[in-house]
């Protein structure tokens, strides 16, 4: 077939499509990490995000409370997990573990009044300039506001973590609790606002999920992605710009494997399915090899309770 | 006063009872095991919109849902047997060897086992339904609406069942129109929207203007209507998802059966069955047909329809061959039930291999 310069910027416009839940999970659960806190419940916080912005957007009709509803959403259930580790001590992983699992439960109770009703449009930007320039122009342009903070929020983290001095106090709590609290640093307090910071981004990515990607609820929507953000924070090396790169090789190889298996490439589907999942953490690793880099970047409290009383 | 309150514990004691025995005689209890959530809007849901019509007819139903295909199903199905259930109705291809190993030590407990063949035990009977029969219809659909000649049909898993389907579709399109592709691709879900429209998006952007699919969520039918192409929905009417682009939907109608056998265990005249119910017993239903299709196309489904309700017409109707051009149904045959159970090769005119 004929591949033409269009097509191929189709194809890298439904890539970054795909990439924007992952992007936007990942750069939040990275913030929370890099201040030493591991919080396993991505997946739950962005499932409770997906239904309470199709619900708010049903309720009240309007896209702005549904969004910033997802947030706060987001936000009040990872004030669960705060609690719990920060005031209370308790294991991280454990922690996280419960709340994904208590999101995919939550979600489902409220979602059944939801389930069979019809998403609303969610406008896009710059659709007129959609057609201009060949390759280009889809590739830039009639996305939703979402999408573009999505591609703009790495590098804002990585701005935030490097240049500014909370981002250093960030680093520092994460790093060494002990000593950022003896410099008069509130632990508990930069911790608090981190969790519930990526809470509020795995929310966002949740509403991308069920009122612009796919409008709809059903249960699971998240599909694992929460996982894979995950994942992708660990082999970025808790590199921002990584991040960025991780999710668009992962959404590029499954959008990718589709389209081979359109064209009818004759290599086994099965292996197919499973290339984005082993490339994306093959081409990380290698990428992120350097071991004095990774022991630099790897917060070193990230998982450990701190327990001074402040 | 002790006299009192003895003679009143000891009559509620035989109130009691005799209700109970009362109830055990007169309700019969169904229980439901599914595969996915009922909020799925696809499979489970509409095999809980049948179990909702059997407690409308008047019994009481439990369900229990997102059970794994494992070991867990047997110790889910034990638990249901143990706990009064009279009918247990098991809505997965992968229950059926549990569900035949719990129906030996439970024999007068009643199993239904959906889309298995496996009867092994008098209590055991399966049900199906005809599926490609309605995809007869969408592929005679997909084959007039087309103008790329371009189709493109988003795959779940290779099994018979949905082997099947793409090979009726396709037939029926063929039929209508020679020069049609039809281009699979394989989600490996059943369920899964992001995945969903992701595949849907690669076989659009390959110049399908007409989109089936075998999985469960609605996230194809939406993408169609984002790209301005044609779609048909699976399990339950979509329309209402996508307007302009579903052209209609191949309904999954359980209520109808459900509500027959649970009857006929409280009449006790449930006996071991097979049952493969298509159009013309109301256990696949079309939805309406949309009116951007031209009148005479309406016309010719509604004929199609009825013919494959009275089995004037058969999805699989010889000559069939397959893609290596081999003679699969001879022509003026057609294929029996086994040989449609069974499917596991493409016929002409399907692109690509079938993945092992």
């Amino acid at each position: 077939m004929i591949i033409d310069i269009n097509f191929v910027g189709l194809i890298i416009a439904s890539i970054m499509a795909s990439a924007v839940p992952l992007i936007l999970a990942s750069c939040g659960e990275l913030i929370t990490e890099r201040s030493g806190v591991l919080n396993l419940g991505v997946e739950g916080m962005m499932i409770i995000g997906a239904i309470s912005g199709f619900a708010l957007m049903t309720v009240t009709g309007s896209l702005i409370v549904a969004v910033f509803g997802a947030m706060l959403a987001g936000v009040l259930i990872s004030t669960i997990f705060a609690f719990l580790t920060q005031t209370l001590i308790t294991n991280h992983v454990a922690t996280g573990l419960a709340l994904t699992i208590f999101g995919i439960g939550i979600s489902a109770m409220i979602g059944k009044n939801f389930v069979g009703i019809p998403g609303k449009e969610f406008p896009v930007l710059f659709e007129s300039l959609k057609d201009t320039i060949p390759l280009i122009s889809p590739i830039l342009f009639g996305h939703s506001i979402v999408f573009y903070f999505a591609f703009a929020l790495p590098f804002m983290t990585n701005y935030f973590l490097k240049k500014t001095k909370i981002g250093l106090i960030v680093r520092a709590v994460g790093d060494s609790p002990e000593s950022a609290s003896n410099q008069g640093i509130n632990v508990r307090l930069v911790r608090y606002a981190c969790i519930l910071y990526g809470g509020a981004m795995s929310g966002l990515a949740g509403a991308y999920l069920s009122m612009i990607y796919t409008p709809q609820w059903i249960e699971n929507m998240t599909g694992g992605r929460g996982w894979i953000a995950l994942a992708l924070v660990v082999f970025s090396t808790w590199n921002p710009i990584k991040i960025l790169i991780g999710a668009m090789i992962f959404g590029g190889l499954t959008i990718i494997q589709f389209h081979m298996q359109a064209i009818g490439v004759r290599i086994p589907v099965q292996f197919l399915t499973a290339l984005p999942y082993i490339v994306t953490i093959i081409v990380l690793v290698v990428i992120s090899r350097d071991s004095r880099k990774i022991r630099l970047s790897t917060p070193s409290s990230l998982g450990k309770s701190f327990h001074k009383d402040n | 006063m002790h006299k009192f309150l003895i003679r009143s514990f000891v009559s509620s004691l035989v109130l009691l009872f005799t209700l109970t025995v009362a109830a055990v005689a007169k309700d019969v209890k169904a229980a439901f095991v599914y595969i996915g959530p009922t909020g799925d809007h696809g499979w489970t849901y509409q095999h809980d919109v049948g179990r909702k019509a059997v407690e409308a007819a008047g019994f009481k139903t439990t369900y229990v849902e997102g059970v794994p295909e494992s070991a867990d199903a047997e110790r889910v199905l034990r638990q249901l047997a143990n706990s009064g259930h009279d009918v247990i109705f098991t809505t997965s291809f992968g229950y059926m060897n549990p569900t035949n190993k719990v129906a030996k030590e439970f024999p007068n407990v009643k199993f239904e086992h959906a889309t298995g063949y496996k009867r092994e035990h008098p209590n055991v009977s399966t049900y199906a339904a005809r599926f490609y029969e309605g995809r007869t219809i969408l592929g005679t659909i997909a084959g007039t609406m087309t103008k790329s000649n371009v189709i493109g049909y988003v795959a779940s898993f290779p099994i018979p069942e949905v082997i099947r389907g793409i090979n009726s579709f396709t037939l029926a399109a063929q039929k209508v129109n020679p020069n049609i592709k039809t281009k699979i691709v394989w989600a490996f879900t059943w369920y899964d929207p992001g995945k969903e429209a992701e595949a849907a998006k690669a076989l659009i952007d390959q110049g399908a203007d007409v989109i089936a699919q075998h999985t469960d969520s609605t996230a194809i039918v939406q993408m169609a209507e984002k790209a301005g192409v044609y779609a048909f929905g699976q399990a339950s009417d979509m329309d209402k998802f996508a307007p302009k682009a579903v052209l209609t939907s191949v309904e999954n109608n359980w209520g109808p059966y459900y509500v027959d056998r649970v009857k006929a265990v409280a009449n006790g005249t449930w006996n071991q069955k097979d049952t493969w119910h298509g159009i013309g017993d109301g256990m696949v239903v079309i939805s309406d047909l949309d009116s951007q299709m031209p009148a005479d196309l309406r016309s010719k489904v509604k004929k199609l329809q009825a013919d494959l309700a009275s089995g004037k017409v058969h999805s699989f109707t010889g000559p069939i061959y397959d893609q290596k051009g081999n003679l699969m149904v001879a022509e003026g045959k057609t294929a029996d039930d086994g040989m449609l159970a069974g499917m596991m090769t493409y016929v002409k005119g399907v692109e690509g291999d079938i993945p092992k």
